[in-house]
Formats: structure tokens, C-alpha cells, sequence
């Protein structure tokens, strides 16, 4: 299926709110690291904007995402508050974790967010939970797994393929090729080009997508969600995209030059925003305005974020029963 | 009352919960069969309450914790609770921690049922007492039936939570009979049960060794006034229970299955010496298992774990010290 225009309108919207999140957000990572206040790792989605976008525009708002600990974009995507988001991350008790998940473990359960992880891999068999309970409770919800390259190499990628095929679950596995698992590039982590032929091994379709255009993850994935919620169960997405930045804020890392310049060409956001304004499907003056809200957005997310107060540390056994 | 086995309790449980609640349903390998604590359930819920899976614990237990999630009231069955290694990710990092990670927005009500206990001859990866790992684990709730009534009691409790219960049963109780109500119970997870009282020395047990040191204490009870405490769940652990008899007699022994070596009888142990040191007459000890991987060979695998003897006699060296 293809987008309609609004569709198309909103994912670019979607794509700058998820960069310019980004850049607020390391920014104050750095600006608290100068203070004294170091803040864990922080995971960038610059580069991957299109795949979050793309994929969850064809998301309903009771449908499910597990996320991984590049989690941010799905967050954005499937409707999360962004100044609940760096609150977050600034370890407030406003965050939409209450501050005792950070960066990595962003919930709103109301928009059927339901945690990024920590563990590489971890979300996936997550992700057959809501699948079989919108199964069992005969719904047409559907689950979406995010996960990056890297991931398809755990164990638990391949047992979650085989079971939800097994069952004809209801839950696509999108997972992002952002090139480089930490430092190790995929050509030496995956032991196949393309790494949405391990769907044939499970009996189930696989689709390598440019996860540059968010108009191409769009209609895999509405393909994808169209056969979950008629029952014909799983589908596997490989969007092939590029990290911008280091894997976190914490580990540096030295690219080629000749890659950089390559990333730079095909950066989604500049070419989505060309694409649309080629298609007339926006003009300069829409298009700043988009923008402006966006970056007021961010404004107000920071003075949010910095004027929340931190949780009571008298507090810090709340929400543990066991 | 009426006179049933403690796999038959459990049996009872799962039933019971499973007509109760329509949001409950069963998933692990070959459920239906093995060891018969679900058996009769495919029957009567049919195979989308009743699930079986392929050997796949990370998955199905990750789809547990998934499901726990999103509205239903999961029991997730593995097999031999040293199988728990290969989906230890999804118990320790996800289930255990989502609730609090969440800022308590996700509910977590799962119940992770295995079986462990010895001597049926299977060696180190079939034997082993792992309650520990879960204890040590923020997030879990650990629960030890010793007795038929508590097994279904302590189930139906431990399904109705809404936080993440291991449920650890021991395969040589499961044709032990015992008396069990006719009406519809449960019993509160986190009380202990005194199950036989004394006034000489306290011996905190659990799950098979409650059984064996009941048994020791039959034995000498000419010579020695013992109480036995079944804490029932070691997490939440009822300290006050266990003072309180800690104050009455003077003295401590605590047995259990699993190795010494920083095992729950440790930890009872630093509670009492921390909180109650005043009222000890006598240092407190610990039996529990050999630190050993456990042996096949029957004459080896028998040294490995507290018999009744040991048991009886450690009691009579702290009531005597």
C-alpha cells in the first residue's frame, strides 16, 4: 500500500522531530557530562529516521512496539511526548519511565510502547507476547520488534522467527541495518548479504528495503501489518539504513572519509524533504513552518526537562513488589 | 479435608485458576504430560489455554513475559529448572525488571513453574537447587511448596500476583499425600507456617528438606524440643516469623538442598545474627548441599544432599552447644 499525502506530510514531520530530538538530546547529554553529571549511554537514531517513521505511520495506536536501546525514534514515531522523553533521559521524576528507566527503557503503555532493552536482542521474544495476546483476546492488533542487525545474530532472533511462524502470530520484525553493530561492520557480524533471507529458514517473507525513504519501509510494512491482521502471520523487514552517529555517546569511533561522504548523500531527511517539495506535495514556506513547530517543540521539551524535579530518593523502592 | 498427592494439588490449582480466569493459560514443552502436573488440562482447556511449544524456553518465556504485558495472566512451564539458563535473559533482565523499569506503568502477573529436587539419577544438569539465583534477583517473588496444601494454596496465590513468581516444586513431593481442604483456599505469599513447634532450638526449612527435617525431628523427640519453620516463599521472606521463634528458643538451624555457600541458609542466618543476636545461645549453622556439580553415580550423588541422620544429628549438636 502506498501513503496517502498526509501520510507523507506526517512522516517528514515524524523525521524531523526524531533528528532534531537527537541533537537536543545529545546536546544536553553533553551539557550535563560538562556539569559533572554523567548520564549512561545514549543511543543516536540520526540516520535511521525513515525506518521509525515509515514503519510505524502504519501502526495503529493500540498496536504494540518492543523497542531496542536505539529507541527514541520508535518512541517519537508511534506518538510518544517528547518532553516526557527528556525527562526522561535527564533522570526526572516527570520522565515517561518516572526516571527509573532512562535513556534505553522508554515506556507509555497507553500507546502500547512497551520498553526499549537494554540487551541486544532482548525485545524480540518480547514481541510474541502482545502478538499472541492479541491472538488469544481475537483482536486484530499486531506487534512490532525493532531490532538492529547485530540482534539477528542472537539466539533468540531466530527462536522468536520460528515460534511466530509456528503460530502465525501477528507481529513483523522489523529489523534496522544501521551498517555497524558497536565498532564491527556487518559484512563481519552477519553471514549473509541480506539478512531478510533468514525469514526463508522459518517459512515466512522477507523484504530488504532503502531505509533512507521512508515511502519504501512504508509500504513493506503496511504489507506486512495487512497480512498480520489477517492472520498469515509474521513478516521480517530488513531496512538498510546508516548510523550517523557512534554506537553511544560513550565509544568513539573512526569512519572513512569516502564512507562519511557516501552517508551524507543519502541522508534521509534532505532527500525526503526534496522528494516532497519536487512532488509539490509541500512548498518552502510549509515546510519552514514544519520546522519552526519542530524546534519550538524541542525548546519547550528542554525547559520541561530541566525545570522537572528529580525523584524522591526516599521513593526509590516504589514500584518494586518483589 | 481429604487426602490427596501434592501433584494432584497442583493439578487442582491450575484448573481452578485456569475456570476462574479466562486471561489464564499454559505454555511450555510437552504441558498435558511429563510429569503430570498439567495433565487433563489440554483436555479440558483445549490447545489455545494449553500450549505446547517447541523446545524453545527463551521464546516462550519471553513471549510470557510479552503476554504478562499486554493483558493475559501467563504460566509459563519449564521443565527442569536447570533449563532456566537458556532463557536466563528474559527471566532475570526482562521479567524481573520491566515493572520497575516502567515506573510500575506495566503490570508483570507471570508465573514461571519448575520442578527441581535430586535422586532420580539424571546428574548435574537435571539436580539442581537454584533458588538462590532467583532470590538474589530483585523483581522475583520466589515460592517453595513443602507441603499438599501449601502446593495449591501458595499456586493459586502465586497465579493471582501481578508480579513475576517462580514457582519452584520439587519432583520427589509429587506423589507425597497429604490433607488438603475441600473448599476453595489460598494461602498469602510471604507468611511463613510453623509447622511443627518446640521450645529447644528453630530449624528453618524448605520444600523436601522441611519434609526431612520434620522427619528428624520425630526422630529425636525424646531428646530435643524442635520448632520447624516452612518459610514457604523465600522472597518475600516473613523475617518476623522467624525471629520471633529465634527469641523464644535461642538457637538456629536452617537446611536446605541447595549448596551452603551463599545460599538462602546464609541469609537467614546473617537476618538472625543482625537482628537477634542477643537472643542466640549458640552459633547458628546451615546444612545444605555439597558445592559439586552433582555426581551421576548413586553412591556419590547420595553424600550430596542432607539425609534425615545428618539432619537429626546437627540438631542435637546445636541444641546441645
Amino acid at each position: 500500500m502506498k501513503p496517502t499525502t498526509d501520510q507523507m506530510i506526517e512522516m517528514l514531520r515524524t523525521m524531523l522531530t526524531i533528528r532534531h530530538f537527537e541533537v537536543t538530546a545529545r546536546t544536553q547529554y553533553g551539557h550535563n557530562r560538562d556539569l559533572g553529571s554523567f548520564l549512561g549511554a545514549l543511543h543516536s537514531y540520526e540516520g535511521q529516521e525513515a525506518i521509525a517513521a515509515g514503519s510505524c505511520a502504519c501502526l495503529r495506536c493500540d498496536d504494540y512496539v518492543l523497542s531496542s536501546h536505539r529507541g527514541h525514534g520508535h518512541f517519537i514515531a508511534k506518538g510518544g511526548d517528547v518532553k516526557a522523553m527528556l525527562a526522561e533521559i535527564l533522570g526526572k521524576e516527570s520522565g515517561c519511565s518516572r526516571g527509573r528507566g532512562g535513556s534505553m527503557h522508554m515506556f507509555d503503555v497507553k500507546l502500547g510502547l512497551l520498553g526499549g532493552n537494554g540487551v541486544v536482542g532482548g525485545g524480540i521474544p518480547l514481541a510474541l507476547g502482545p502478538a499472541f495476546s492479541a491472538q488469544y483476546r481475537g483482536t486484530d492488533q499486531v506487534s512490532a520488534a525493532f531490532f538492529g542487525e547485530g540482534a539477528s545474530s542472537q539466539g533468540v532472533f531466530h527462536e522468536a522467527m520460528n515460534l511466530a511462524a509456528l503460530w502465525r502470530l501477528p507481529i513483523i520484525f522489523m529489523c534496522e541495518n544501521n551498517r555497524y553493530a558497536v565498532r564491527t561492520p556487518a559484512c563481519e557480524g552477519v553471514s549473509v548479504p541480506e539478512i531478510s533471507v533468514r525469514a526463508a529458514g522459518y517459512g515466512c517473507p522477507g523484504v530488504t528495503v532503502d531505509g533512507n525513504d521512508p515511502v519504501a519501509v512504508f509500504e513493506a510494512t503496511s504489507e506486512a501489518v495487512a497480512r498480520a491482521r489477517a492472520g498469515d502471520g509474521p513478516s521480517l523487514i530488513e531496512a538498510v539504513a546508516y548510523r550517523q552517529q557512534p554506537h553511544c555517546m560513550v565509544i568513539a569511533e573512526n569512519r572513512q572519509e569516502a564512507e562519511l561522504e557516501q552517508m551524507r548523500e543519502c541522508d534521509p531527511l534532505p532527500n525526503y524533504e526534496t522528494r516532497l517539495l519536487t512532488e509539490r506535495l509541500i512548498d518552502h514556506q510549509q515546510l519552514q513552518a514544519m520546522k519552526d513547530e519542530v524546534t519550538n517543540l524541542m525548546d519547550e521539551a528542554v525547559a520541561y526537562a530541566e525545570a522537572a524535579p528529580y525523584p524522591d530518593p526516599a521513593a526509590v523502592h516504589d514500584y518494586l513488589w518483589a | 479435608m481429604r487426602t490427596v498427592t501434592y501433584v494432584r494439588a497442583l493439578n487442582e490449582a491450575l484448573s481452578e485458576e485456569m475456570a476462574r480466569d479466562d486471561s489464564v493459560f499454559i505454555i511450555g514443552e510437552e504441558v498435558g504430560g511429563v510429569f503430570g502436573v498439567t495433565r487433563g488440562l489440554d483436555r479440558r482447556y483445549g490447545e489455545r489455554r494449553v500450549r505446547c511449544t517447541p523446545i524453545s524456553e527463551a521464546a516462550f518465556t519471553g513471549l510470557g513475559v510479552g503476554a504478562a504485558m499486554s493483558g493475559l495472566r501467563p504460566i509459563v512451564e519449564i521443565m527442569y529448572v536447570d533449563f532456566i539458563t537458556v532463557c536466563w535473559d528474559q527471566v532475570a533482565n526482562q521479567a524481573a525488571k520491566l515493572r520497575y523499569m516502567s515506573g510500575g506503568q506495566v503490570k508483570l502477573p507471570l508465573t514461571i513453574r519448575a520442578q527441581q529436587g535430586n535422586l532420580t539419577r539424571e546428574a548435574a544438569q537435571h539436580s539442581q537447587h537454584i533458588e538462590a539465583w532467583f532470590a538474589h534477583t530483585p523483581g522475583l517473588k520466589v515460592v517453595m511448596p513443602a507441603t499438599v496444601e501449601d502446593a495449591k494454596g501458595l499456586l493459586k496465590s502465586a497465579i493471582r500476583d501481578d508480579n513475576p513468581v517462580v514457582f519452584l516444586e520439587n519432583r520427589l513431593l509429587y506423589e507425597l499425600k497429604g490433607p488438603m481442604p475441600r473448599d476453595e483456599y489460598t494461602i498469602p505469599l510471604g507468611v511463613a507456617k510453623i509447622q511443627r513447634e518446640g521450645t529447644d532450638i528453630t530449624v528453618v526449612a524448605t520444600s523436601n528438606a522441611l519434609q526431612k527435617s520434620l522427619a528428624a525431628a520425630d526422630q529425636i523427640a525424646d531428646e530435643v524440643s524442635v520448632e520447624v519453620i516452612d518459610p514457604r516463599t523465600i522472597v518475600p521472606l516473613d523475617t518476623e516469623t522467624i525471629l520471633a521463634s529465634v527469641r523464644k528458643t535461642g538457637r538456629l538451624l536452617v537446611v536446605h538442598d541447595a549448596p551452603a555457600r551463599l545460599g538462602f541458609g546464609a541469609e537467614v542466618v546473617r537476618l538472625v545474627t543482625e537482628q537477634a543476636w542477643d537472643a542466640l545461645q549458640a552459633a547458628p549453622r546451615v546444612i545444605g548441599g555439597l558445592n559439586l556439580p552433582m555426581p551421576f553415580s548413586p553412591v556419590l550423588e547420595d553424600v550430596c544432599i542432607p539425609d534425615v541422620p545428618r539432619i537429626a544429628e546437627t540438631i542435637r549438636q546445636v541444641a546441645r552447644s
